[in-house]
């Protein structure tokens, strides 16, 4: 049986869009499942969004709050840009992860709890006294108890596994029972399950998956089930991809556009892991991924790399990036293309490492010794970092010089549709090393962009020699001359703000008078779609996001100047604000929020309200 | 048809004022690197010389070849990247005691596990130079400096301990004014495939003074200098009278007067890695002699060779990627 029945349509009725959040222990299995049915969603032809949201430990002790994993999940029949405000429906797989997340479901909402989990041990763990299913906390919700746990065990029965692993198969049951209420068809999952898992746990998980499904239907659990119809997605071929993913294929396609090997020199670090992993095998591409020792070595190695004709990139997040810092100014004096991608979390120090922030854009600015500018520009949402990626390193090797790309942890490990592009439509960006021994001068420059030319060892002709001691203009050598060093600085910033001469306008979405909402990276979401709903409501709203940092755009300073107002949203404490009030004497308002979490759409809608 | 250019000395001189100090030791190891660079008969642009920070690291400077002065500790972690990434080239390090012991310790023992093929020079004066006159991490217990006036409490690093239990396959001591020794300890370190390390004692005239003068002094020399040929005998001095044998674990020493002691004396085996350690941790400062030469080789992949052997075998199985075939993958859909 291939195919599972989905629930005939006429009994369902329709939506436009449905938050659903799984929560549960660490160790149950709630990212696969939330996976599993965006997958699902986005196959049936949903516009999806989600934001996984988990804790640092790999294991916290089972039943605590402290160990509660979640995964959210718009899915819609509109284009949607975030993964919802509201939560219609909480599936709960123990006490602990329903307390936790019950302030994010609406008032009405579906809460589908795991009724064997509220044992007196299980209470205690989560510190409750008394059992939230019996003390009216779920007063005003639809509740549906399912004895998932049991039934599982008891589907699973049959193909010998302990007790410890038929539990495990519970997060399948409930994906069963999901399935039924949106009328899926299971196959997706089927395939899947088929794929990872080896005999006995392959046919236990499918067992305990469609149990989920004929449990959810014969007991009849919903009082009424949904569709959410197919959404409006512009034509084209389309996958679902997170952030990290797509960033990992914007860097072999990049490999691909130059023709260089792509050097990923990096250090496990959460969240940017997921890119030396999606990086890893694709070695065939002319991807070579590197593990060094430590983040230094990391950017260091791909600093080598890049003075050998390599494309060097490194991979890390903010704590790495602070251990970068010496590398990367030598990448900016060396004028060598590099390309640093900064997955932020939450800081300072270790902070947040599971969660979301934006509070390392100083740091990509400024945080060197020295005039040490670099580029730096950031990803918007997950299948924006594709592009990015690529562009990062068009401009690092067009430009000679270090590029900062700027992703955090809601982009890396959230999902979306991605309209799949043609190759063909991809820039090529093939480098011209020098080879010419004739008038050679190691830093002469290009006159446009004011790159030096790159030329590799191994050239007959051209041995010379750079490093990090100040380099006379032109021939490179050593050079402590005053006015040199001052040239230098001023030629090496000018450089960079020459990126800006081939940006194109800044895009204003919405009205071009009234406030206006200027945002750069994941916030983007949350900006459009409050932006939209403030227009809605009648009131005059523009949006701009950036995704260059610096350079910013050259017409910025005109745009801000047509609006009475300018809101910045930020998931820190207001660095875009002060760099927007320094640039351009802009009486910028921020908005700000630093919990480790995306902004709510209401949060920013509410914000811009109150500037009407 | 290529023919390799003939080279001499002055080929591999580069163009930029030397400034170490006079009567620098640094000075001495330039001009035998440049002589025998010139011997090893491979192209000049094929040579790379990285550094890190300190009076050793301006080294790249006065080569002409392609060269790169980087930051400080971190010149192994460059030349890993560039030798991975670019196999065809020979990678040199050239580090002192601070830059690689110190500040750039996690480097150099990586650099040293993953075998990859560099060749690292090791100036050892047991001081820092650059920044006038603090104790290093080679300087002995006691040493008093700027740093230190009532004497260094820090234990000193053995580098060639460190080397050998860091995993270096190519381990080797030669000094700066052995010229001969260390040009041919240069040659011998290109033809190793793999990490090859040599400590070189160099004397810094200005801030430590005859550090090595005791065995490295041309009187003192032919007496304290236990020079290190494999297959041969350990036996030194300037009559020839002294020799190792085995004692238990370690090794003593005899007084070698007749043929009968003579064949009791052990042979120097580069492939003995305890007979290395033992010999590595001789001090002069208890009387041991000083051993120079090859202490330790191992035949194990290079980390570069493995590194392109991966992405050779990748490409072979799976054939050249399509780039659109790849973004294709995954579960798709098509909206039409």
């Amino acid at each position: 049986m291939e195919t599972s029945p989905a629930t005939p349509t006429a009994a369902r009725q329709k939506v436009q869009s449905v938050v659903i959040r799984f929560a549960g222990d660490s160790g149950d299995g709630m990212q696969l499942l939330g996976d599993q049915f965006t997958r699902n969603s986005a196959l049936v032809g949903n516009d999806i969004a989600t934001l996984p949201d988990f804790p640092a430990e790999i294991r916290a002790p089972a039943g605590t709050r402290e160990g509660v994993s979640g995964f959210q999940l718009q899915f819609s029949s509109l284009d949607i840009f975030t993964p919802g405000d509201d939560v219609d429906v909480l599936v709960a797989m123990n006490p602990a992860a329903l307390v936790k997340n019950l302030p994010a479901l609406r008032k009405g909402g579906l809460v589908v709890v795991n009724s064997d989990s509220f044992k007196t041990g299980d209470l205690t763990k989560a510190r409750l006294e008394k059992s939230p299913l019996e003390d009216g906390t779920l007063d005003g919700y639809r509740v549906v108890e399912a004895p998932i746990t049991v039934t599982t065990v008891r589907a699973v029965s049959e193909h010998g596994l302990n007790a410890k692993q038929a539990d495990r198969c519970k997060n399948f049951f409930a994906l069963g029972m999901m399935y039924w209420l949106y009328g899926r068809s299971m196959d997706s999952t089927v395939e899947h399950v088929k794929r990872k898992f080896k005999p006995p746990f392959s046919d236990a998980n499918l067992a305990a998956l469609r149990a989920g499904h004929d449990y959810a239907g014969t007991v009849e659990l919903f009082q009424a089930v949904y569709e959410v119809p197919k959404a409006e997605l512009r034509p084209g071929k389309y996958r679902n991809i997170t952030g990290n993913a797509a960033l990992a294929l914007g860097l072999v396609a990049a490999a691909d556009r130059s023709g260089l090997q792509i050097f990923y020199g990096t250090y496990p670090i959460t969240p940017a892991s997921d890119i030396l992993h999606s990086l890893a095998p694709y070695k065939h591409f002319n991807v070579a991924t590197y593990q060094a020792e430590d983040e230094i070595a990391a950017v260091c190695a791909a600093i080598g790399a890049s003075y050998g004709g390599a494309l060097g990139v490194t991979g890390t997040s903010g704590p790495g990036v602070a251990l970068k810092a010496e590398a990367i100014g030598l990448a900016v004096i060396t004028e060598l293309p590099l390309v640093v991608v900064d997955v932020q979390r939450g800081g300072p120090s270790t902070g947040l490492p599971t969660k979301t922030e934006q509070a390392d854009l100083m740091q990509a600015m400024y945080g060197r010794n020295g005039e040490a500018p670099m580029a730096v520009l950031c990803a918007r949402s997950p299948s924006d970092c594709f592009e990015v990626a690529l562009e990062a390193c068009r401009i690092a090797i067009t430009y000679m010089c270090p590029v900062m790309l700027l992703s955090d942890g809601y982009v890396a490990n959230g999902a979306e549709p991605w309209a799949v592009p043609d190759v063909a439509d991809l820039p090529r960006f093939a480098p011209a090393f020098r080879t010419d021994p004739e008038g050679f001068e190691p830093y002469s420059r290009d006159e446009a962009t004011l790159a030096r030319p790159w030329a590799v060892p191994g050239t007959p002709g051209l041995e010379h020699r750079i490093g990090g001691l100040e380099k006379q203009h032109l021939t490179g050598n050593v050079s402590y001359d005053p006015a040199n060093h001052e040239l230098m600085c001023r030629l090496r910033a000018e450089k960079i703000a020459r990126i800006a001469n081939e940006l194109p306008p800044t895009r204003v979405d919405g009205d071009d008078s009234g406030v206006l909402v200027l945002g750069w990276g994941s916030t983007w979401g949350a900006c459009r779609t409050a932006v939209q709903a403030r227009r809605d409501a009648g009131q005059k709203v523009g949006h701009a996001h950036l995704r260059w940092l610096n350079p910013l755009p050259k017409d910025l300073g005109e745009v801000l100047k047509r609006y009475d107002r300018v809101l910045i949203p930020e998931m820190n404490l207001g660095q875009l604000s002060k760099i927007i009030r320094a640039e351009f004497l802009v009486d910028a308002v921020p908005l700000t929020k630093i919990q480790g979490l995306p902004f709510l759409t209401r949060e920013i809608a509410e914000a811009i309200a109150r500037l009407a | 048809m290529s023919t390799n250019p003939v080279y001499s000395k002055k080929d591999f001189s580069s163009d930029q004022m030397v400034r170490w100090c006079p009567g620098c030791g640094d000075y001495s190891i330039l001009a035998q690197v440049q002589t025998a660079f010139a011997d090893l008969g491979i192209p000049r642009e094929k040579f790379a010389v990285i550094a890190g920070i300190g009076c050793s690291s301006r080294f790249p400077y006065y080569m002409q070849t392609y060269g790169f002065h980087t930051i400080h500790g971190r010149a192994p972690a460059f030349a890993s990247g560039l030798k991975a990434s670019r196999p065809d080239l020979s990678v040199w390090v050239v580090t002192g005691d601070g830059d690689s012991l110190s500040i750039g310790g996690n480097h150099l023992i990586h650099l040293f596990r993953r075998n990859v093929d560099v060749n690292v020079m090791l100036f050892n004066n047991r001081i820092y130079g650059l920044t006038k006159g603090q104790y290093s991490p080679t300087s002995e217990i006691g040493k008093r400096t700027k740093s230190s006036p009532m004497g260094s409490i820090d234990a000193p690093f053995n580098p060639l301990l460190l080397a050998i239990g860091s995993g270096c396959t190519y381990v080797s001591r030669s000094v700066d004014v052995f010229t001969k020794h260390l040009q041919e300890s240069v040659k011998k370190m290109h033809a190793h495939k793999g990490t090859s390390f040599v400590e070189i004692y160099q004397n810094c005239n200005i801030f430590n003074d005859g550090a090595w003068a005791g065995f490295t002094d041309r009187g003192a020399r032919d007496e304290k200098v236990l020079y290190l040929e494999d297959g041969q005998p350990l036996i030194w001095g300037k009559a020839q009278r002294h020799g190792f044998v085995t004692n238990g674990f370690g090794l003593a020493v005899i007084e070698v007067n007749t043929p009968e002691d003579e064949a009791r004396v052990l042979r120097h085996d580069v492939s003995n890695k305890v007979l290395a350690q033992a010999l590595a941790a001789l001090d002069h400062a208890k009387g041991d002699p000083v051993p120079v030469g090859v202490f330790y080789v191992e035949d194990r992949p290079a980390y570069d060779e493995l590194f392109q052997a991966q992405l050779r075998e990748a490409s072979e199985k799976n054939g050249k990627g399509d780039l659109q075939k790849l973004l294709n993958q995954g579960d798709t859909w098509v909206v039409s």
